[in-house]
This record gives C-alpha cells, structure tokens and sequence, in this order.
C-alpha cells in the first residue's frame, strides 16, 4: 500500500508541473476557475484580426469581439466555423476540439484573415 | 487650387502625347463652390462655367442627365454620422433642385448597413420622394448579409440575373449594373466571377464601338489601394470587353471619396458618400469611417451628376458636396479652393 501512495506521489508532480508549465506557454489562454475549459480572445479592429495568428490548445474556445465601427464577420475557409455578422461588441465563439490549422476570413472585407492553430 | 491644375494639366499632356485624343479628353474645368465640374469631349473642347445657381447651364444641350449616389449606409449611426438618413435625404433634396430633372438616378451600393428590413425600408421611403422614379442599384458588401443577399435581390432585384447584375438601353447609351461584392475570396479584393464575366461579353457582343458605356459597380473596379481592397481582382478580363468602344466611363462608389483616372478611352469615377467619408488610401490605420468637424460633413458627402451630350458624345460629371461652401469659383478653367 504504501508503495502504490509513493508511486501516485511521485507521478502526480511532473503531471502537475507539466500542465503549470502548459498554461503558462500560453498567454493569450486563461483557464476558468470552474472548469478546465481554456479561452482565448481576438479582438476585431481597424479593419483587422488581433492576434492575426493565435495559438492555442485543443478543446479552447476563442472568442472573437468586434471592437470596430463596422461589421465584421470571421468564417473558416474550410467551411468549418462561421459567425453571424457581428456589429459593434458583438462576439462570435467556437471551440476547437481538433487539433490543426483553421484560416479565416472576414467575409465581408476579405483582405481581412487570421489563422487559428489547434494543438 | 493650383497643385490639382497641375495634375489635371499633366494628365491631358499625357493624353495628348498618347494620341487619343481624337476619342476624348479630360479636362476639370472648375471647381465651384458646388461641384467639380469633368468634361470628356470627342476632341473638341468644351469649356462649362458651373456655378450653383446655372447647373442648367452645365447641362445645357445635353440629351439627358442623370445622378449616381452612394453609400447610403441606412442604419449606420456613430461618430462619423449618427444620422445617415437625413444626409440621404439632403442629397435627394439636392436632385429635386437641379433645374433640369435628371432621368433617372443609379445607387452604386451599400444602400444599407447591415442589409436589415428596416433599413432598406427607410431607403425606400426617402427616395419614393426623389424627382426621378426610375432609379437603378447595384448591391454593396453591406446589402447582401443576410440570407446570401436574398432580401437585397427580392428589393432591388428585379431583372437582373445572378448576384444582381444587369444591363439597359437609355437614348442610346448602353449602362451595364455589375455585382463584384459576392462570393468574395478570403485575402482578394472585390470579384466579379467567371458566370458574370461571360454574361458581360455576351451583353456587349455586336454592339456598335460607337455606342457610349457606362459601367457601374460598387468596388471600383481599377485598382486603387489593394491593401484596402480597394479594386477588383478580375476587372482587366471585363475591362477588355469595352476596349474597343470609343467612350467607356465607369462609375463605382466604396470608398467613399472621389478618385478619377482616364486610361485611353476609359473614363474611372468614384463617387461620395451619402453617409459618411472614408480616410484617403493609406492615410489612417484602416479605411473605417472618418470623423470630420461637424460643420465640415455637408463638404466630404455628395453626389455626381452626369450629363451627357448627344452630339459631342460627350459626358459631363459633376460631383456635388450636400452643403455649399460659400464660396464661388464659377468661370474659371482651373480655379479653385
């Protein structure tokens, strides 16, 4: 019995500083106190996506804030997400439950794109 | 305003040494407190005071005039504009005053905002008071959000095919109604589409070179500031069909300010907004809507109006800011403020 405690001990600490480790790899991701969903934030303004790349773990929702004074939209290229048009301090989420790299693009002014990417 | 003179010097210099001049020549011939007065002449020059009360004057023998708007933007309301709808109706207040009715009006796109009910709605209810009945639209990126643009065609769609596009005959000018705001593709500009493009060529298959053209779209379609999206990727496929017609002039609206160009027999204008201005290209973060003093909007809105003379073939354009200044410049061929 003893053994077995020493063992779950010595195994929980790496665990536990591995995911410290995780969370701390990546800023722009906060995880709620709740859960252990993770969230990221992109903000749209001036006519552009920011961070224009983001970064972020599997299972991570972003949520993107229309700051600017005119609608935007963000919708994969792939046809895997796709907001409603977002006016003024209007938000659009997706959570990504897959890793892999999601282009996107404002529909409306397609000089406008951004790049999620899942790991 | 001399430094524009040079400009406009240097440009029918350029003009004369290409030789088209025997098609056409651009010339500003004043600024005047209410409008800018362009005239392309089949190489005869016509020389047109326009001063505020004579706009008779400016449209004196020609066959027929008509206005372009744009930009309306019915529902937008910050900073720049937080009533859109009454600058609207001070434009059509404007049309209605001109002393020679213009025969119809062409709405270049982005009637609404966010392409609600209720904004085409207003539209529909300021210009049901326009002088001119027949009024033409070409959607912007603003009116087809909803429902892939469903509702803009229901309104404003009627024989048109596709996305929106369209052409007509008026005493003998051909206008051809383009759509370049659909099916955008991510990092382009504005598209017009292979479908639209053959239908183009078809439209101006065996039409007489003689015949003028007028084509309008709401992106401009000559490339004017690609980091804006101010262009359109696939205009040269559609500007080769009109090369060789003897007078081409295309007229666009988006981005919210005036820009002229002539490339031979192509004649490029853009045209004001009816809601708010736009940052001249690269002058400010993004193109989003500028704010100006209060007292300065009625100067950066406005609307062109175009007339055209049979017999000289000619095309008067004359933009004209929704406030007068004051001011006057009437009569002379590169005066100005």
């Amino acid at each position: 019995m003893k053994r077995k405690n020493v063992w779950v001990a010595a195994l929980t600490a790496p665990v536990m500083i591995a995911m410290l480790l995780l969370l701390a790899g990546s800023p722009s991701v906060r995880a709620d106190d709740q859960s252990s969903a993770a969230i990221a934030e992109v903000k749209i303004d001036n006519f552009s996506f920011g961070p224009q790349t983001i970064t972020v773990p599997v299972g991570t929702t972003v949520i993107w804030t229309n700051r600017d004074d005119i609608p935007h939209t963000s919708v994969s290229t792939e046809d895997i997400f796709k907001s409603k048009v977002l006016d003024t301090d209007e938000k659009f989420s997706y959570t990504f439950t897959k890793a892999g790299t999601y282009p996107y693009y404002c529909t409306i002014h397609p000089k406008m794109t951004g790049k999620v990417v899942v790991q | 305003m001399p430094k524009k003179q040079d400009r406009i010097d240097q440009q029918l210099q350029d003009l004369n040494h290409d030789g088209v001049d025997r098609r056409g020549f651009l010339k500003c011939m004043a600024w005047a407190c209410t409008g800018l007065v362009w005239t392309m002449s089949g190489g005869i020059p016509v020389s047109q005071a326009f001063a505020k009360k004579s706009d008779k004057d400016a449209s004196n023998g020609a066959d027929f005039s008509f206005v372009q708007i744009s930009d309306s933007h019915i529902g937008f309301s910050k900073p720049a504009n937080t009533d859109v709808t009454a600058t609207l109706q001070t434009a059509i207040d404007k049309i209605n005053a001109m002393s020679q009715r213009p025969d119809f009006i062409i709405h270049t796109g982005d009637l609404s905002q966010l392409s609600k009910p209720s904004e085409f709605d207003t539209l529909d209810q300021v210009l049901k008071g326009a002088s001119a009945k027949e009024i033409y639209f070409v959607p912007g990126e603003h009116d087809l959000l909803s429902d892939n643009g469903e509702q803009y065609l229901q309104r404003y769609g009627k024989g048109t095919k596709g996305t929106g596009w369209s052409s007509f005959d008026h005493k003998g000018v051909h206008f051809v109604g383009l759509v370049n705001v659909a099916n955008l593709k991510a990092g382009g500009m504005g598209s017009l589409g292979h479908e639209q493009l053959e239908w183009l060529e078809d439209d101006l298959k065996g039409r007489s070179a003689s015949t003028p053209i007028v084509l309008y779209a709401h992106i401009p379609l000559w490339t004017i500031y690609p980091d804006w999206g101010w262009g359109t990727d696939d205009s040269e496929q559609a500007l080769s069909y009109v090369k060789r017609f003897g007078s081409v002039t295309v007229l666009n609206g988006h981005i919210h300010q005036i820009m002229q160009k002539v490339e031979g027999k192509v004649s490029f204008h853009t045209a004001m907004s009816t809601a708010f201005p736009q940052p001249a290209p690269g002058t400010a973060p993004s193109a989003g809507p500028m704010k100006v003093p209060a007292e300065q909007l009625q100067q950066v809105l406005g609307i062109t109006d175009v007339n055209y003379v049979v017999s000289g073939r000619s095309l008067a354009i004359v933009d004209s800011p929704l406030g007068a200044s004051g001011s006057s410049a009437a009569g002379n061929s590169g005066g100005g403020r």
